[in-house]
């Protein structure tokens, strides 16, 4: 009964979208203030239905109700209750409710933030979104039903996937999509501004603050999938360069442009037309992504299903996403004005520089995931693109990007004298410099390649400095800059100072633990001892443990160093019960500036294992650097200045809520 | 034509060309990080090259897994049904690697013909064939190959 409640909750939800799609659209053309007035009443209905529908699978998976064709095969009575709940979007059809719950989620953030916006505007935005909605409802409800019953209905599921019976994947996919289907606000913002015709600073101080909301939820689910796969595959690696990780990675890289364009369009009027190209593309990559994850063209884990009908599906609609909005474009690009003009340096120039780089590298990412196919499908042959090809594109084009990182929030707006410019420098360079140096000396870490990644770290960090310096003197003292940093505008410039921070810190994680990890694969038997990078690893053998729904083979590792103890792990390997598939839970020690991480391979005769001793130094930097820009993006959509209009409205009345926690919740 | 927009065109040119010969070194350095896989017919016929890296699919031949003692030297043979290719590897092997599952492995030919794997991938699934290996697989079987989307064993 419940399952069928939420199957009609989803055609509900479906009539609700074609009805927004239209109504708010049309009324919003030939002026109908009545029919421009539905959009946001739509909007909630919509988001009312698809919680029914979500809670309901949520509901058929803790009640292990295996009449359910989808709860039979994610399902099982034994797995904890938070793996029941993840278990929702664990595969296809359930990750594509919650992409449409999202979805949903953020159309009433739109609905419920935006009422200091022109009606027309809103009714706008939000009918393209509805037309983004049905498209997936009708996906969901025509070629992947997640209520679909099965009879006789199984006594037991077929669980999980045990790689995915993880805190860490429990929360990545609703993190990912949250910025996924965020960057569908960006997009929405585009296409209402090109039917309405004008694309004004205003547009782009409207769409700022969603931009870089979903850009942040976007950098924390990618985050959260590279620790994952950090300590969950058991070998110790956080980016493998697989297709579907650059599907995530892409949109993020677009999402990145997006974000320093928009505030170009904002300050200055400049970058229109590239701006609402990179909206374009970020959302197109956002699909493709999803196109490429879930159509099972690639396999990967990630590739739950590999149904032509689906695949062909999500591929005409990609077309008619991207071909309408090209074609819209096309119509209104002539008519956008130009924006305010700027000389050869100033902030435009470096700022439009970092864009044309962004776009270089996500088009060389593009290739590399595409290659593979395109070569299948003209028969030239079967290849893979080596990861070494995207590691040293990467390392051409980031110092680039580095270097004009650093200097453009020194450079001003419009013109820009390169004498001041390089005085400020000044100092940085030489810090920079030297610093690089010493540590390429062969005293110090002896390669040339750290002493540049240290080097422009370092640039990023005195450039950051010295900015932070002239802004408290300008403001006069620190405490003008706390109620700043508190009160009043400026957020928006601290964002950039922590993502930019994070950038830093992120390099310096990457360049110490590809430059300076230790890997060992070893045979050792119990009670041998080996030394690793200072580090001495004592094997006391492997006895049998139970899990809740896995039996595991568990070593014990006792690591210490100079005498003292430093750690005892507990690496498994792991069978479980439905599924039989061997899995290994890998022992780390983590700490600020090294990990030691230990994983089991396989047993040998007389008792020997084959294990993994790994010394991964500072490669927590990599994700904290990650969560930083993270921050960095929150700091900055809680400018005050987005909703100054709001606040002037709602004077009197207690202060509104923050857009960004409440997008946060929903 | 104005200062200004002489100026602008003379940034964007720069701005161009400077990204046309990165792009430029990219795409060259593309070509020679590509990676073709290979069946072991192919391998055993000589069409796959000597001194080059290239991918190597087929399923382990059940009793072939030999661990040479005292490291973690595996030796195994690698098949499309057709023909053999011996393979070795030093070092963990994946969770899921077993005889008669489909693998693909990374690495070179040595003079003697036996392939030295740098990377052995089995996938994380039981039911997944690496879609290179089905299609060889088919392509042994019938003479010719068999399209695209492989998803399960045979």
């Amino acid at each position: 009964m419940i399952p069928e409640l939420g199957h009609f909750a989803l055609i509900l939800a479906l009539c609700l979208a074609i009805v927004q799609s239209v109504f708010p659209l049309v009324g919003s053309l030939n002026r109908t203030p009545s029919w421009v007035a539905m959009a946001r009443p739509l909007a909630y209905g919509q988001f009312v239905f698809l919680a029914i529908a979500f809670a309901a699978l949520v509901y058929a998976f803790l009640s292990d109700d295996f009449s359910v064709l989808y709860v039979a095969q994610n399902g099982n009575t034994e797995l904890p209750t938070i793996y029941k709940v993840s278990a929702v979007w664990g595969a296809h059809e359930g990750s594509l409710l919650l992409w449409v719950f999202i979805l949903s989620a953020w159309m009433i953030a739109v609905a419920a933030f935006t009422r200091s916006l022109p009606e027309v505007m809103v009714a706008r935005v939000l009918s393209v979104m509805g037309m983004i909605s049905i498209g997936f409802l009708s996906f969901l409800l025509f070629t992947s039903n997640p209520f679909a019953r099965i009879f006789p209905a199984p006594l037991q599921g077929g669980e999980l996937n045990p790689l995915l019976q993880d805190f860490g994947l429990a929360v990545h996919p609703p993190m990912l999509y949250m910025g996924y289907v965020g960057m569908s606000v960006a997009f929405s913002f585009a296409i209402a501004a090109l039917i309405g015709g004008k694309l004004d600073t205003a547009w782009a101080r409207w769409s700022r603050p969603w931009t870089l909301v979903a850009w942040m939820f976007l950098s924390i689910g990618i985050v959260l999938g590279s620790w994952w796969a950090y300590y969950e595959l058991g070998w110790g690696g956080w980016w493998f360069w697989d297709p579907v990780e650059n599907a995530s990675f892409m949109p993020w890289l677009a999402g990145t442009a997006l974000v320093h364009s928009l505030a170009v369009t904002e300050k200055r009027g400049a970058f229109k037309r590239w701006t609402v190209l990179l909206a374009l593309l970020a959302f197109s990559l956002s699909l493709m992504g999803t196109f490429l994850v879930r159509s099972g063209v690639l396999t990967s884990v990630h590739a739950f299903a590999s149904d032509p009908a689906r695949g062909m599906f999500i591929l005409a609609f990609l077309m008619i996403v991207i071909g309408g909005s090209l074609f819209l474009y096309a119509l209104r690009a002539p008519g956008i004005s130009r924006g305010g003009g700027f000389g050869i340096l100033s902030r435009e120039t470096l700022l439009l520089g970092n864009n044309l780089l962004l776009i270089v590298i996500t088009s060389l990412v593009l290739l590399g995931t595409l290659a593979p196919l395109l070569y299948d499908a003209f028969d030239w042959g079967k290849i893979s693109v080596g990861f070494p090809w995207f590691n040293s594109m990467f390392v051409t084009f980031t110092p680039l990007m580095i270097l004009l990182m650093g200097a453009a929030p020194l450079t001003r707006w419009k013109h820009q004298d390169g004498g001041e410019l390089l005085r400020q420098l000044r100092l940085a360079l030489l810090i920079s410099v030297v610093a690089g140096v010493i540590v390429a000396l062969p005293f110090a870490a002896g390669t040339w390649s750290a002493g540049l990644a240290v080097g422009l770290s370092m640039w990023l960090l005195t450039t950051l400095l010295t900015s932070a310096w002239r802004r408290l003197r300008h403001r006069g003292g620190i405490r003008a800059i706390i109620a700043d940093f508190a009160s009043r505008g400026g957020r928006s410039y601290y964002g950039m100072w922590f993502a930019h921070l994070g950038v830093a810190v992120f390099v310096i994680g990457v360049t110490f633990v590809t430059q300076f990890d230790v890997e060992k694969d070893v045979r050792m038997s119990p009670a041998q001892e080996i030394v690793v990078n200072g580090y001495r690893f004592r094997f006391d053998g492997v006895s049998p443990h139970e899990g809740p729904n896995y039996l595991a083979q568990r070593g014990t590792v006792h690591v210490s160093r100079n005498g003292r103890e430093v750690a005892v792990l507990h690496p498994e390997k792991r069978t479980y019960k439905v599924q039989t598939r061997p899995m290994t839970e890998a022992g780390i020690d983590a700490s600020l500036f090294r990990d030691i991480y230990v994983s089991l391979g396989e047993p040998l005769d007389g008792g020997d294992w084959a294990l993994r001793l790994y010394y991964k130094p500072m490669v927590r930097w990599i994700w904290l650097g990650g969560l930083l820009m993270a921050f960095g993006g929150l700091l900055a959509a809680s400018d005050p200045r987005y909703r100054l209009r709001m606040l002037a409205k709602l004077s009197g009345k207690a202060a509104p809520a923050d857009p960004l926690t409440a997008g946060g919740q929903a | 034509m104005n200062p200004v927009r002489r100026k602008r065109l003379i940034l964007i040119g720069l701005m161009v060309a400077g990204i046309a010969i990165a792009v430029g070194f990219a795409l060259n350095a593309f070509n020679q990080n590509l990676m073709f896989f290979y069946a072991p017919s192919e391998v055993v016929a000589g069409d796959a090259p000597v001194d080059h890296p290239f991918r190597l699919g087929g399923l382990v031949t059940k009793g072939s897994v030999q661990r040479l003692p005292n490291g973690l030297t595996t030796r195994f043979q690698v098949t499309d049904m057709a023909k053999t290719v011996t393979v070795e590897y030093t070092g963990i092997l994946p969770d899921l690697f077993r005889e008669g599952q489909g693998i693909v492995a990374h690495g070179k030919l040595n003079t003697h013909g036996v392939f030295i794997a740098d990377e052995v991938l089995a996938k994380h699934d039981e039911n997944y064939m690496p879609p290179e290996v089905a299609d060889a697989l088919m392509k042994s079987k019938t003479g010719k190959p068999a399209n695209g989307t492989a998803g399960t064993a045979p």
